[in-house]
């Protein structure tokens, strides 16, 4: 049974809050990091505290440390070295790995998210602008209070027009598919995978092995806990909408591109697999069917979605490619920040994109995983391509879109994207954060 | 790939180790050859498990028997297990075309699922608790991967899906001349 209320809220629901602020946070000691979680303890958020929150309850925040913040806060080095390599690295450390290279590399990362006096990231909700900016008054005074802590930097999320739909500033409907876990009373949707077991999202828990796996120490604090893998990837939007412009004649071609390179229709989210030639709102907007289809049955040529369309890639649904997919997934919270390009304007450079944390068990074999082997890799499928969005791209890629009798092809497709910043949090349970608060006593 | 790049047998020297060998998730990538990937790994065979080792050929040819395709995900060419110096000694040779680092935990998965895991347990040094422990089982095959210094392929760097697929154009060519008579 998933202890729900010593899990923090941040990978299991959603508040009702459109606007987010990620704070990183800097500690000068130990003492005055512990001194500030200790202060911010009553806000964390649980399951139980967000679905019951009121209109002045501050009880959404989150909070992650890096691998040099369990070292600020005091955690012993024998306990250290349990943690898992990839989380003591930290991303920067395997940029290559990821293909962070060139204009993605951590020397152009921006909010300081690569110094090695980064120690947390707390991410604030709120319902709107007027509450965010109490929030941010709030944790101000928080930090006031404890003199050695400081925010390294912030990032701010909100979303952007037009409002009738969530979404990313390509486009792109966003928030369709989500995870199940058992416990959590949350039907899986028709085709989606069999509710997850914990422990593939929380340590402590049996994973889909069926064992419980090892966990870092000490166990009150890990327990509950999560690792989170932090990616912020600006979005060229004026460069995306001249690439529609410049693949399709019309509107409806120029759709048809987007959809193919996504594997879902932009506005609606419908799967290419259900309605391959034209959107279908109906079956994006019903939860029972926009998940509904598999690729190795329904779909094995690409012929509706791509083989190396983005939702394919990053979930195959292909037994011939991976039969272990139920231990590929990752939860993804973030959202957009940056000015919205308004259709028609041109390209402003503003910075402008997405800040996305995936939260899982085993960063390795999970998030690293989906970034660094099924989007950026060459070999995937032997397609010689890299995911349309979070592939590394240089110009040199094309992207096959599988047709009858010939297959087309889009020719070397831009990066659409820029890595802008990533960091491993570990995100402790309730008991894990108070543990690091009364360390040193 | 450039397009005819196959019709050339290739070899290619492997140092024997080097600093500019990609990082993969668990450690260095070894390079793509004309054989594409592949490894050799060799160890001791635990005293009086020769025999039980060699039982997993039937055990394993039946497991394939059952679903020839559970491999699929590792892409797999060839694979060669002999057991040599008196039968003190194991070798397991493997040609992919996915390298380990990458699909290592469905590696994992697949060598549970047909039993070769378990025929591991056979071999010194192999962890005990290799099904919870994927670091262990991973830290097993790098330290007993034996790389190649000299690798030969006769159609460089083609994958089994490649080969399979020109198989099956060839046969329907064949059956659409048979069938224009």
């Amino acid at each position: 049974m998933l202890e729900l209320e010593d899990i923090q809220h941040y990978l299991l629901t959603r508040p009702k809050a459109s606007i987010a602020r990620y704070n990183f946070m800097s500690f000068r000691t130990a003492e005055s990091g512990r001194k500030w979680l200790e202060a911010m303890m009553d806000t964390v958020g649980t399951v139980h505290s967000v679905n019951n929150g009121t209109e002045t309850d501050m009880r959404w925040v989150t909070i992650a440390f890096t691998f040099n913040g369990l070292r600020k806060m005091g955690v012993d080095e024998v306990s250290l070295a349990t943690f898992p390599e990839a989380f003591r690295q930290g991303m920067a450390a395997r940029a290559a790995m990821f293909g962070d290279t060139g204009e993605n590399h951590p020397d152009h990362w921006e909010d300081n998210i690569t110094s090695p006096d980064l120690h947390a990231v707390v991410i604030l909700f709120a319902r709107d602008a007027e509450e965010c900016e109490r929030c941010i008054q709030r944790h101000q005074e928080y930090i006031d209070l404890s003199p050695g802590v400081e925010i390294l930097s912030s990032v701010h999320l909100e979303p952007v027009p037009p409002f009738d739909y969530i979404h990313e500033h390509f486009g792109y409907r966003d928030r369709i598919t989500y995870m199940s876990i058992e416990g959590m009373d949350i039907e899986p949707t028709p085709g989606s995978l069999p509710a997850s077991k914990p422990g593939e999202f929380f340590l402590g828990y049996p994973d889909e092995t069926g064992v419980i796996p090892i966990m870092p120490q000490p166990e009150i604090l890990t327990k509950n806990g999560s690792f989170l893998g932090y990616r912020k990837m600006q979005e060229h939007v004026g460069r995306f909408r001249d690439f529609l412009k410049a693949n399709g004649k019309t509107e409806e071609e120029q759709e048809l591109v987007a959809a193919k390179m996504m594997g879902r229709w932009r506005k609606s989210g419908a799967p290419l697999v259900l309605c391959p030639h034209k959107d279908d709102p109906a079956i994006g907007y019903d939860d029972q069917r926009n998940n509904n289809f598999d690729y190795e049955k329904m779909d094995p040529h690409g012929y509706a979605c791509p083989l190396g369309a983005h939702v394919r890639r990053m979930n195959v649904r292909d037994n011939r490619i991976s039969q272990i997919m139920n231990r590929r997934l990752m939860i993804r919270r973030g959202g957009t920040y940056g000015p919205a390009l308004p259709e028609g304007a041109p390209e402003d450079g503003a910075n402008r994109g997405v800040a996305v944390f995936g939260g899982c068990a085993d960063l390795t074999r999970q998030f690293e995983f989906l970034v660094s082997v099924w989007a950026t890799d060459p070999e995937f499928h032997e397609l010689n391509e890299k995911d349309p969005f979070i592939g590394n791209h240089d110009g040199t890629f094309d992207m096959v879109i599988p047709n009858r009798p010939i297959k087309k092809k889009l020719k070397t497709l831009p990066a659409f994207t820029t890595v802008k910043g990533g960091a491993y949090f570990f995100l402790p349970g309730l008991k894990g954060l108070r543990y690091l608060a009364s360390l040193g006593k | 790939m450039s397009q005819r790049e196959w019709e050339n047998p290739q070899a290619v020297a492997i140092p024997k180790d080097s600093n500019n060998w990609e990082m993969g998730r668990y450690g260095p990538v070894w390079p793509k050859t004309p054989a594409c990937y592949g490894f050799t790994v060799i160890a001791r065979v635990k005293p009086g498990k020769a025999e039980t080792l060699r039982n997993y050929g039937h055990i394993i040819t039946k497991a394939l028997q059952g679903s020839p395709h559970v491999l699929a995900p590792l892409k797999l060419h060839y694979l060669r297990w002999v057991l040599f110096d008196n039968d003190t000694r194991f070798m397991y040779q493997g040609i992919f075309d996915t390298d380990f680092d990458k699909y290592t935990e469905d590696a994992i998965a697949l060598f549970t699922a047909t039993g070769i895991n378990t025929a591991f347990e056979n071999l010194e040094g192999f962890p005990e608790d290799w099904k919870t422990n994927k670091d262990g089982f991973i830290k097993f095959i790098r330290d007993h991967q034996c790389p190649s210094f000299m690798e030969y392929g006769e159609y460089p760097f083609v994958s089994s899906d490649e080969i399979k697929k020109a198989l099956k154009l060839k046969a329907a060519f064949s059956e659409m001349l048979d069938q224009m008579q």
